[in-house]
């Protein structure tokens, strides 16, 4: 649905998101919203990004979005496809990986990740499906981008549980802890980038999505969000980029036949 | 011995109440005929190992087949939750369900410890995660050369592992392609295994690095075409999205859960009369025959 400006949040959101991946990256991509923006990417900027799936193929190159992380159509137009063991060991743990691309149910302020369980573990108030990947992506992928809609229900002052670790509870926590790459850099929302401050690690505002207003960002965070000193408006969708997206979920919902029958 | 034999049969001889139980295959390649005789023949108490659920456990958790289950992800890919397996962990639903909880790297790792006869897999992982506070099965042990802290899971060992695959020769020797998940170390690590098949050759004309299970190293093979449905598999037919969504509003009550199990599983004998009569009651959300709009097997 497009709104008076051209383009909607969520566009807005995938598109900050795809401009982050680099051409030549080597992306660990997680379903859904990030394996949008690293299509877009592809599909943009970076065709040269390799993109690998933890089912395993590496290099893939899908003509239209995965449902699942194992689609045909990843294995079809990858480089090559590894089992599931050799793609956490030889390619992600090998230190292969430049950038894991995440998603969040729910997320702290250094960047931690909930994907597991609301509520108590043994008791859950609701049980998410947990770690896949996540876990060691987080830990060794040499970068990490995190995308997902912002709610001060998902940008929580405590998780619950931490599936996924971020900056652990800030400054040179990762460094203390042994983990090899450097954790998020960039996380991505429908009204924001947050970008961890360099010292103390803390999530903090640097660019705002056009049309929208300080305190939105406030109201949708579940802590006292600090915002940068320079606080820069997000650069909006070009029209390239838009309709490469537009086409991108047109051919997908195509495919999956989600379109009514004059549509397609 | 890779013996030719009927799905029922290889399942009445070869799973148990009480066995721990793997059925793999990521997304692609998932054994679901094998999962609805296994529900038919009533298996209880199984210990269920899978690094991704999917609808095959949760129809096999809802079922009231298993007391505990060992997984790594557990949703309806692309779709959202899986109901049953939800149930069960919220609600005691239909009997309290043990959880062992791991991320994929630890159980695929954990798979490999199995196959390779080796009392726990070593990896750099779970640094900073809840998972080890609630799974004391995952440790961290250091490393006698370097002195890094690394992660320790054990192997898994199944009693029998299932896998569903392309093709087998009239040997039983097995061939599949394509996404490989941990099928092969789920059947290396296991006392016993079935694989379902989609057609039986005269020859694999396996290229020499293929992933091919020696007859010997299986115990029963079953030609049971389209057996992966509603998973696919490679180069025979499509992932039917259809079916993964209709499963969200056949699962999300206890009521419509038991009533499609009765109907589809109990009602029917065996995967031929169940294949006619999905055909029949979900056309409309299915696209079946899955051959149908396929590529042809290579």
């Amino acid at each position: 649905m497009a709104t008076e400006r051209g383009f909607t949040t969520t566009q807005m959101m995938t598109v900050a998101a795809a401009r982050m991946l680099k051409n030549h990256a080597v992306c660990f991509v997680g379903i859904g919203l990030p394996s949008t923006a690293a299509n877009l990417a592809r599909l943009t900027h970076a065709p040269d990004v390799v993109l690998i799936y933890e089912s395993g193929p590496i290099g893939a190159k899908p003509h239209v979005l995965p449902l699942s992380i194992g689609d045909g159509d990843l294995a079809e137009t990858a480089d090559t496809v590894v089992s599931t063991p050799e793609i956490f060991r030889y390619w992600l743990q090998g230190g292969h990986v430049d950038v894991g691309f995440l998603g969040a149910a729910q997320i702290d302020r250094f960047a931690n990740i909930n994907t597991t369980v609301i509520g108590d573990y043994r008791k859950p108030r609701t049980r998410l499906p947990g770690a896949g990947g996540a876990p060691e992506i987080s830990g060794s992928a040499g970068a990490v981008l995190i995308v997902l809609k912002q709610s001060a229900r998902a940008f929580v002052e405590k998780l619950d549980f931490i599936t996924s670790v971020g900056h652990l509870d800030g400054g040179d926590a990762r460094n203390r802890n042994g983990l090899p790459g450097k954790g998020p850099v960039a996380v991505v929302t429908d009204l924001c980038v947050m970008e961890p401050d360099e010292k103390t690690k803390e999530l903090t505002v640097t660019h705002i999505h056009p049309g929208v207003a300080r305190e939105q960002v406030e109201k949708a965070t579940g802590w006292k969000i600090r915002f940068a000193d320079t606080v820069r408006q997000t650069t909006p969708p070009s029209a390239r980029e838009l309709e490469t997206l537009h086409d991108l979920e047109l051919r997908t919902a195509r495919a999956r036949g989600q379109l009514p029958a004059h549509a397609r | 011995m890779g013996e030719q034999t009927s799905l029922r049969n290889a399942v009445e001889r070869l799973i148990h109440d009480g066995d721990v139980l793997a059925m793999e295959g990521f997304t692609h390649l998932i054994p679901f005929a094998a999962g609805y005789e296994v529900i038919r023949q009533e298996r209880k108490n199984l210990t269920l190992i899978r690094m991704t659920p999917d609808v095959i456990y949760d129809q096999l958790i809802g079922a009231g087949c298993a007391r505990k289950l060992i997984f790594s992800w557990g949703g309806n890919p692309g779709v959202g939750s899986l109901h049953r397996l939800r149930d069960a962990l919220e609600k005691d639903w239909p009997g309290p369900l043990e959880i062992e909880e791991y991320s994929h790297a630890g159980l695929s790792n954990a798979y490999v410890a199995g196959a390779s006869n080796l009392p726990f897999a070593v990896l750099r992982g779970y640094t900073g995660s809840d998972l080890p506070k609630y799974n004391s099965r995952i440790q961290f042990v250091k490393c006698p050369f370097t002195g890094e802290e690394l992660a320790a899971v054990p192997p898994v060992r199944p009693d029998v592992a299932v896998i569903h695959a392309q093709k087998a020769d009239r040997k039983g020797n097995v061939l599949l392609w394509g996404i490989l998940g941990v099928q092969k170390e789920a059947v290396m690590a296991a006392r016993r295994s079935i694989i379902t098949v989609e057609e039986i050759v005269n020859d694999l004309n396996a290229a020499p690095n293929a992933c091919v299970l020696p007859s010997w190293t299986v115990s029963a093979v079953c030609c049971v075409p389209g057996g992966a449905h509603p998973s696919y598999a490679h180069s025979y037919y499509e992932r039917d999205n259809g079916f993964y969504q209709a499963w969200d509003s056949i699962s999300r009550t206890r009521a419509t859960f038991q009533s499609w199990i009765k109907q589809h599983v109990m009602n029917t004998s065996d995967f031929e009369e169940f294949k006619e009569l999905l055909k029949e009651t979900m056309a409309e959300t299915m696209r079946w025959p899955p051959n149908a709009d396929s590529q042809q097997p290579r």
